[in-house]
């Protein structure tokens, strides 16, 4: 009896162990995020002026703010879903519609799945070599397609995801009423998809708008105002892993508020995202 | 069959070829779209292998150059352009393992937790801060690593470990040499922070699709809540949580600005893991730009191929083991 006791009492013993362990996990893993998001706010927030938003990056030793890269990093940012977005929204078409059981479709999401986690600076390389080398010098162009190559596979799942949701009932009512099928699509699917899609392309923005490693070599880094996509281009990014490695001070603290800003824009653009989808599971 | 009797001509009126020709409109556009989405599913195939053909060809020169000893030397002198990817391979396996240690038992408890102890009002919140972790990007972590985690280890956990696991014979190479605060161990733990949540939402989401009556069962026969996630649970989802490890650890081996900052940039395969090292994306990152000479940057481009291959093995075994749990669970 004393042994069936002792046993008893190692099994609870465990258990509330293992229970106090996994809350610890917990804890331990939101601590970083809180540790995070706080120093960030610590030491950007107080760097945060207008003058950040409306003057050029400076010179060491001199004050300036971060309007050249913030421009830029749109600039980029849009170029790239300019590209992405069609090319994503169509394959996915395809892998949801068309070729829904066809081979190509099971290569094509193994293929997109692997591109999705790809290491990113892998793809600065890629782009490089086809494009700022033969060209002949880094270029806005380059990085903005660099981003377009991380935003097709995001886009790619998204789509195909959400349009394999979309019930099968509805795709017989249009062709029911003579509906060609690419009208089907584009006016049934895409329309009932939509919410779902926008996320796609939101968090494929979240995505890139902190990506640094792609754009290193390929639009490289601006000083100056530039609109010229056929030249270097300032980003948020390098912007901040130039500044955060000098040894100036006023670089430093600019890196930080820059580091800030891109952090707030990317949580905002990922709940967004997430609200965006659970509004669409509710209705 | 007596319209089939019928002359053509007698149907077809104005009105029909009209309509005929709408319809012909119509088809065209249908074969269109469909052929446009067709190769736009196609491009991204040859996005791929786009881009083993240019690092392949980019590293031509490198790899003919110093054939296989690219791969045993961890010389890395631009001077004289004798070019190694030793210490570089060496480092990011070495940080993506430490990374894993961390991140794969807490992911999983933290999983744990949220699937079998948590409030189910809570477990929304806390799986949106998880993955909200995911989502910062990864220039952020460097920088915080840079400026805050790193003089924080130099002062001390790292001066803990040499006065303690430095002394103890066999493990003691490990921790040798001074506290420099940025080295191996701080990469490495800045990745498993980075890795965390990968694992975490992945093991979450197997870990719900494991039917209920299995854990009932479990219960009802008197096991308790951890008896029920290590023997009924884990066993259950064994697949799933490979796969995700597997994911996560495709991502540790190519996060490029976290490890960047911290690493130090050492091309030297040390024992100890305080010590300064590189990482393949570390070295690629910090000296691409600034590589003069063919085969400078022929060699950074090998070393990226090197890492693409590596990812692709990884990612595609967790593609594969994530696939076999979607068909089993339907």
């Amino acid at each position: 009896m004393s042994f069936l006791d002792s046993r008893y009492r190692a099994r609870r013993r465990n258990n509330a162990v293992a229970m106090a362990l996994s809350v610890g996990a917990t804890v331990f893993g939101l601590g970083w995020l809180v540790l995070i998001l706080g120093t960030l706010l610590w030491q950007g927030f107080s760097g945060l002026s207008p003058s950040v938003f409306t003057q050029m990056t400076p010179p060491p030793g001199a004050s300036g703010g971060l309007l050249n890269p913030i421009f830029g990093s749109i600039i980029l940012t849009a170029l790239a879903l300019a590209i992405g977005t069609p090319i994503g929204v169509l394959a996915g078409t395809y892998m949801a519609e068309y070729g829904r059981y066809h081979r190509l479709s099971t290569v094509v999401r193994f293929i997109n799945d692997i591109l999705l986690s790809a290491p990113s600076i892998v793809v600065g390389l890629f782009i490089y070599e086809v494009m700022v080398a033969p060209m002949g010098h880094f270029s806005g162009l380059a990085g903005g397609v660099a981003l377009a190559v991380i935003v097709i596979p995001v886009v790619v799942r998204t789509t195909e995801d959400m349009l394999t949701l979309v019930p099968n009932s509805l795709r017989e009512a249009a062709t029911s009423i003579g509906l060609p099928r690419s009208m089907s699509i584009t006016h049934i699917c895409y329309r009932a998809a939509r919410a779902g899609m926008v996320t796609g392309v939101l968090l494929a923005v979240a995505r890139i708008s902190g990506e640094t490693a792609p754009l290193l070599f390929t639009s490289l880094n601006n000083q100056f105002w530039s609109t010229n996509l056929n030249g270097p281009m300032a980003s948020l990014p390098v912007v901040i892993f130039q500044f955060a490695l000098s040894p100036y001070k006023d670089w430093q603290a600019l890196a930080w508020t820059g580091a800030l800003i891109i952090t707030l824009a990317v949580l905002a653009l990922s709940i967004t995202a997430r609200s965006l989808v659970s509004s669409g599971k509710q209705s | 069959m007596v319209e089939v009797a019928l002359p053509k001509g007698l149907v077809v009126s104005v009105a029909g070829t009209a309509r005929a020709r709408v319809l012909d409109r119509l088809r065209l556009g249908d074969a269109a779209f469909r052929q446009l989405t067709r190769a736009a599913a196609i491009a991204v195939l040859l996005l791929l292998s786009g881009v083993i053909v240019a690092l392949a060809a980019g590293s031509l020169p490198a790899l003919q150059t110093f054939g296989f000893g690219f791969f045993t030397t961890d010389k890395w002198n631009p001077v004289t352009e004798k070019f190694g990817a030793l210490a570089a391979i060496y480092g990011t396996l070495v940080t993506s393992l430490i990374g894993m240690l961390i991140a794969v038992p807490v992911g999983l408890m933290i999983a744990f937790f949220l699937t079998e102890l948590c409030p189910q009002w809570l477990r929304r919140p806390i799986g949106i801060a998880i993955e909200l972790l995911a989502g910062i990007p990864s220039i952020i972590y460097g920088i915080w690593g840079l400026f805050l985690f790193a003089p924080f280890l130099q002062e001390t956990l790292q001066p803990l470990l040499i006065n303690t696991l430095g002394n103890v014979p066999g493990i003691a190479p490990l921790f040798a040499g001074p506290p420099y605060g940025i080295g191996v161990l701080t990469a490495g733990l800045i990745l498993g922070i980075m890795v965390l949540p990968f694992v975490t939402s992945i093991s979450r989401d197997v870990f719900e699709a494991v039917p209920a009556v299995l854990k009932e069962a479990a219960y009802g026969v008197g096991c308790t809540t951890w008896e029920v996630a290590r023997y009924v649970v884990l066993p259950y989802a064994r697949v799933g949580v490979i796969g995700g490890v597997m994911l996560g650890l495709g991502r540790a081996l190519g996060e490029t600005m976290a490890v960047t900052f911290v690493i130090g940039n050492a091309h030297k395969v040390q024992a100890s893991l305080l010590a300064p090292g590189t990482t393949i994306s570390a070295t690629i990152a910090n000296e691409f730009t600034e590589a003069v000479g063919d085969l400078y940057t022929s060699s950074l481009i090998a070393l990226g191929l090197i890492l693409f291959v590596i990812t692709f093995i990884v990612l595609a075994l967790a593609r594969y083991m994530l696939l076999r749990i979607e068909r089993r669970i339907g």
